[in-house]
């Protein structure tokens, strides 16, 4: 017979056994009881200041890591805090586990203090939650949660515990993996991939004379950028990532066009508008991405390749759906390639040439200037001081797109950004969760005025626990993209986003106990990260006031062609549209 | 800068026609789990014309049937977004495989005078509907069929005066002989 284990720790020991070392919450009246036995276990509480924060630091622990990052909260306020983050961390398929403390079973639906239907409320942003109800199910459900989180297409999962469970005692065995499987008989994943359909792949590759590979957010949880270095190099096939997918391929590389879609690169578009065969690895055709949907690729056949069964033909019929794991699906692939003579390859050369060519004829570029610092320039800097290696982490708006743009991305998991939901604060609490997970790498959170602001209080976090994150201030006292859209489509009416009333962000650094930093013109752009970087015991914020109205270009404006893509603005106010030849 | 367009390609879009699909949904039978469903179908801005759940022989499944209107593409996304919840075991269009509809239906009609009554009665009959209730001014008729069948009695029934109306929606059973014509396919 098993010993008699309290509930919550029965939660702590289903949590080391699935090998987590650090948390991120914040305690409460209901989850009192979790945070007790958490005392003395060998596990890590980083304690945050607002939770939507702590679900970002788990959020980005796991974006930088791969494992499954953990967020506890309380009931009522502390879990209806945490539904940004999983809705965030759920339109990016990060796995997560969220565990909030609920009112005890008797209270519930009583309307007692601190109670709301938490399950209920962030059912829709979740891949699955559960109400623990009963104490002999609380091993079992921990146990899924994690399960359901990482596998498949992964996701957050959220355990809702009534404090008396947590309270109780029961006979505990943790189930195992066997167990855990067998209890979820609705839930298999498909990994393998039909063979048929691979083999329908591998035709239209060899047959294709204009392909490009549009990868996504996918390759990078599925682990699978080797194959698709592999795939690209072996049939000559340039390579297009999405924002999600960036890291998947390296951006140094020839055949890299890198990102497509709204904001992407001339020639990516310009290759995706002109393909004959388009292969989605692990992207979803988002429509900041697709733009028009009709005019999308509009000559391609289309592979795609996903997890996912309900991401194939939800928002464009492809060709060849084959639902599986990237990496499984794009070996065997290759393989499959391998199997026939290759000539066909040679073919692919003209291609290439054509990219090449518009490649040159509009680079990404922006004016540069030696009297007002360009953002463009800040994020170019950030590049050559940390040599490409840096993990960046993206608030959302105009800065989050520079980040994606200037900075090229080498390997996964090194740009973390809200590319699915858009929640702005994400870059600096996901940047404390990813040096958290990777305390030997330098982690920088490109962050906008606007958005740092939103999360601001976690300075006092990262300093208590001395991490050692740079936070790079695009600071142009607007939100920028919101104004930059009311530029172009409003008629320049700037309509509440001016931030000019703002904290002295590098004295705010002083009373946290941080560093602040600040450059207002070019040429002290290098002192201050040069001096940002030599730091390594506290956060340093570095505050760089720049050109106030600069823009995000290129542009595909929302729902528009490929066509109508905006390269350089005119003047001021006045936007000129690019179309591009069909 | 602005350059011209050549030629302007468009991606053919699929063919669509709108109908409605009935679809059938085994599900493990836990806390919360209709609320998943309804909320996926809320949440995705699907319309559900009906659905109806209930136990079956086995003690912790459920069965969900649902009628919902769309086109290939929605009806294809509903079926994929249903399989993709953790609690579903089992989710099929039902619509083009032989199958048995029904529906029940408990409708107060006004009586008014005597012709009224015969009327309705006659209606009744004709319908191998009952009369389950009676009242000075009122019967209350219990009706099942598919739900071609209980629109028409109800469109008949509508000059009387309707009081009230409550219905079922429609629950759904695959033919026997379909299945097994089905599994021998499979097999081939």
């Amino acid at each position: 017979m098993a010993e008699k284990k309290r509930g919550a720790d029965i939660v702590i020991d289903c949590l080391l056994a699935e090998g987590v070392d650090t948390v991120f919450g914040l305690p409460g009246g209901a989850i009192m009881e979790v945070y007790d036995a958490l005392f003395n276990a060998p596990l890590k509480n980083i304690l945050t200041r607002q939770e939507i924060a702590a679900s970002h630091m788990a959020d980005g622990y796991a974006r930088a890591t791969g494992k499954v990052g953990v967020v506890m909260a309380t009931s009522g306020p502390g879990a209806t805090n945490l539904v940004t983050g999983l809705a965030t961390a759920y339109m990016d398929s990060i796995p997560m586990v969220a565990i909030t403390g609920q009112v005890p079973t008797h209270y519930i639906g009583s309307d007692a203090f601190q109670e709301a239907d938490v399950t209920g409320i962030t059912r829709p942003v979740t891949k699955h939650n559960f109400l623990v109800t009963d104490i002999k199910d609380l091993a079992l459900i921990m146990r899924q949660a994690f399960y359901i989180a990482r596998t498949g297409r992964p996701g957050p999962v959220l355990v809702d515990i009534p404090k008396d469970i947590t309270q109780q005692y029961t006979e505990c065995i943790i189930p195992t993996d066997e167990e855990v499987k067998e209890s979820l008989p609705g839930y298999n994943p498909h990994y393998e991939g039909n063979i048929v359909q691979i083999k329908k792949a591998a035709e239209l590759i060899r047959k294709a004379k204009r392909p490009v590979l549009y990868v996504g957010g996918g390759a990078v949880l599925g682990d699978a950028a080797e194959e698709v270095l592999e795939l690209a190099e072996l049939a000559r096939i340039p390579v297009t990532t999405t924002n999600m997918g960036k890291g998947a391929f390296p951006e140094t590389h020839p055949l890299s066009l890198q990102m497509l879609g709204m904001h992407g690169t001339y020639y990516a578009n310009m290759a995706v508008y002109n393909t004959d065969l388009l292969i989605a690895v692990g992207s979803r055709f988002d429509d900041r991405v697709t733009g028009k949907i009709d005019e999308f690729a509009p000559e391609a056949k289309i592979i795609h390749i996903d997890i996912d069964p309900a991401s194939i033909s939800k928002n464009i019929t492809v060709d060849v759906p084959i639902v599986g794991d990237v990496k499984k699906v794009l070996q065997k692939l290759i393989k499959e390639l391998k199997k026939k003579p290759m000539e066909w390859v040679e073919a692919r050369e003209s291609w290439i040439k054509q990219i090449e060519k518009w490649k040159e004829q509009h680079p990404l570029t922006y004016d540069k200037s030696s009297d007002i610092i360009k953002p463009q320039y800040v994020i170019e800097e950030i590049y050559n001081i940390t040599k490409g290696e840096a993990i960046i982490t993206a608030g959302v708006g105009q800065h989050q797109m520079w980040a994606a743009m200037f900075y090229k991305y080498k390997f996964p998991r090194q740009f973390l950004n809200s590319g699915g939901l858009g929640t702005m604060g994400f870059g600096f609490p996901a940047a404390i969760g990813a040096k958290v997970g990777n305390p030997d790498k330098e982690v920088i959170a490109i962050e906008g005025d606007g958005s740092f602001i939103m999360n601001i209080q976690d300075i006092a976090t990262a300093v208590q626990y001395r991490i050692p994150v740079k936070i790079a201030l695009i600071n142009n006292q607007f939100l920028g993209m919101v104004r930059q859209w009311q530029q172009f489509f409003y008629d320049s009416r700037y309509s509440s986003v001016c931030l000019s009333v703002q904290p002295d962000f590098v004295k705010l650094a002083e009373a946290f106990g941080a560093v602040g930093l600040r450059a207002t013109k070019p040429s002290e752009v290098k002192e201050v990260l040069q001096k940002a970087m030599s730091i390594n015991d506290r956060p340093v914020i570095m505050d760089f006031v720049v050109d106030r109205e600069e823009n995000v270009l290129p542009m595909v404006p929302s729902g528009k062609s490929y066509r109508e893509m905006i390269l350089t603005p005119k003047q001021k106010g006045e936007a000129e549209t690019m179309y591009l030849v069909g | 800068m602005a350059e011209e367009i050549k030629a302007l390609k468009v991606r053919p879009q699929p063919k669509s026609v709108v109908r409605k699909h009935t679809i059938v949904v085994r599900v493990q039978h836990n806390f919360g789990v209709l609320a998943r469903i309804t909320g996926l179908f809320a949440g995705r801005g699907y319309n559900i014309e009906s659905l109806t759940v209930g136990r079956t022989q086995e003690p912790d499944v459920a069965r969900i049937t649902i009628v919902v209107e769309g086109d290939e593409r929605v009806i294809e996304q509903i079926i994929k977004q249903l399989r993709r919840l953790i609690e579903t075991l089992r989710v099929r269009d039902i619509t083009d495989t032989p199958h048995i509809e029904r529906e029940l239906a408990l409708i107060k009609v006004y009586t008014g005078d005597e012709k009224a009554r015969d009327e309705i009665m006659r209606l009744v009959q004709i319908f191998r509907a009952k009369v389950v209730d009676v009242s000075m001014d009122s019967y209350t008729i219990e009706v099942t069929g598919d739900t071609e069948k209980i629109e028409a009695l109800i469109d008949l029934l509508r000059p009387f005066g309707l009081k009230d109306i409550a219905r079922t929606g429609t629950l759904a059973l695959i033919r026997e002989s379909a299945k097994q014509k089905l599994s021998k396919h499979q097999q081939e």
